[in-house]
């Protein structure tokens, strides 16, 4: 739920990182915490278990600057990832202004993909939004690991599309970020939607920031 | 309903807010009241300007109540309307405000416990019902200026489009 306070001149807006134990999400965040000047971040909090896994969230705001008189502000989130912190995840899904899901591309981590992406959706509709209508992007994550599933076989699995029931929205449209590929498509009378996607290394930085770049993009759009 | 609606704080209402948190302090003699909404947002604040990272504290202050929020339904609470934290010089009251905001009372040992519960009572009232106005009013979308996405998406390639 972003805020305009037209009293302190802000708008924040609130991204969650969300998707399996162990995906990248934390490592999502560091890299950016890493890299963004010190002038446009704040503190990065961790609540975190001994063993560094996510116990509840981390946080991290990311300031824009002032636009149009108003000081913009992006509150970076993830969710812990392990599948018995279900209350926590849920908690920070409230009032998301977008999701990025960060997917772990090897092979073997197909069903926890699979298992954390219906969780998302329950739980998005558990608090009345719908994931299909709002800012949301994937993150193939791991892509330098041997046993990484080929990007089709994840674009499948994760992001098959869900029918566009807009009419004005049933239109071609191709991906900004591919070049060739196309976002919403005609298969069989239907037309689909697929969710913008990229690939990552994020303990490289790899796709880390054209991720939140699409990301806050689409937040912004659904201000205006 | 996609996702979570906008919404927006205009100056007139947060003069109102500073008013009823201005009233408190001097009556419960505490130091500073901020207000925070549910998803950890900063919204006003009165009294000594914090000292501390007010936007890493707003985001903290929610989660400790929404967590005891699902801690009192556990034990077949509806909620905890507050919580009290304690420490050796600074003190933590945190009052839910109509389910949509928390106050936060930061108090040292220039005034009690007891009073300050005493006065946020009044306090919680007048925000409440304030809030059930503003929510009213501003049912529809807030929404930002023409011009306004344009900029931000050149400030967000400028920022990080080198990184």
């Amino acid at each position: 739920m972003s805020l305009i306070n037209y009293a302190s001149r802000e708008i924040n807006c609130k991204l969650v990182y969300y998707g399996p134990g162990l995906g990248g999400k934390t490592t999502n965040l560091e890299y950016i915490y890493e890299k963004v000047a010190p002038t446009a971040k704040g503190k990065l909090i961790s609540l975190a278990t001994e063993t560094e896994r996510t116990l509840f969230f981390d946080f991290l705001p990311v300031d824009l600057g002032t636009i149009r008189g108003f000081k913009t502000r992006f509150h970076l989130y993830t969710v812990p990832g392990q599948v018995y912190y279900n209350a926590s995840r849920k908690l920070i899904l409230k009032g998301v202004d977008g999701v990025v899901f960060v997917a772990d591309s090897q092979l073997e981590r197909m069903e926890a993909n699979l298992e954390s992406m219906q969780n998302l959706y329950d739980n998005m509709a558990q608090h009345g939004y719908d994931l299909t209508r709002m800012p949301f992007v994937i993150q193939y994550n791991k892509r330098d690991l041997p046993n990484a599933a080929p990007i089709q076989e994840l674009q499948d699995a994760l992001n098959p599309g869900w029918p566009v029931e807009d009419p004005s929205r049933q239109r071609p449209t191709p991906d900004p970020d591919r070049p060739g590929e196309m976002l919403v498509r005609q298969v069989d009378g239907t037309w689909i939607e697929r969710t913008p996607w990229f690939e990552g290394v994020a303990v490289q930085g790899v796709g880390v920031f054209d991720t939140l770049r699409a990301i806050s993009k689409k937040v912004l759009k659904a201000l205006g | 309903m996609t996702g979570a609606s906008t919404w927006s704080l205009g100056e007139a209402d947060a003069r109102r807010i500073h008013a009823v948190l201005t009233a408190f302090l001097r009556e419960a003699n505490a130091r500073t009241a901020l207000l925070v909404d549910r998803n950890g947002q900063m919204l006003a604040s009165a009294g000594d300007p914090p000292l501390f990272d007010h936007v890493a504290f707003a985001s903290l202050t929610a989660a400790d109540f929404s967590a005891n929020d699902q801690l009192a339904r556990m034990l077949g609470e509806s909620e905890f309307g507050a919580l009290f934290h304690q420490g050796e010089r600074e003190s933590l009251y945190l009052a839910d405000v109509a389910r949509r905001v928390i106050l936060v009372v930061l108090f040292d040992n220039r005034t009690t416990l007891g009073l300050v519960k005493l006065r946020v009572r009044r306090a919680v009232q007048d925000l409440a019902d304030l809030f059930t106005e503003l929510f009213s009013r501003t049912g529809d979308q807030a929404r930002v200026e023409a011009g306004f996405v344009g900029e931000a998406e050149d400030e967000i390639d400028r920022l990080f489009g080198a990184l």
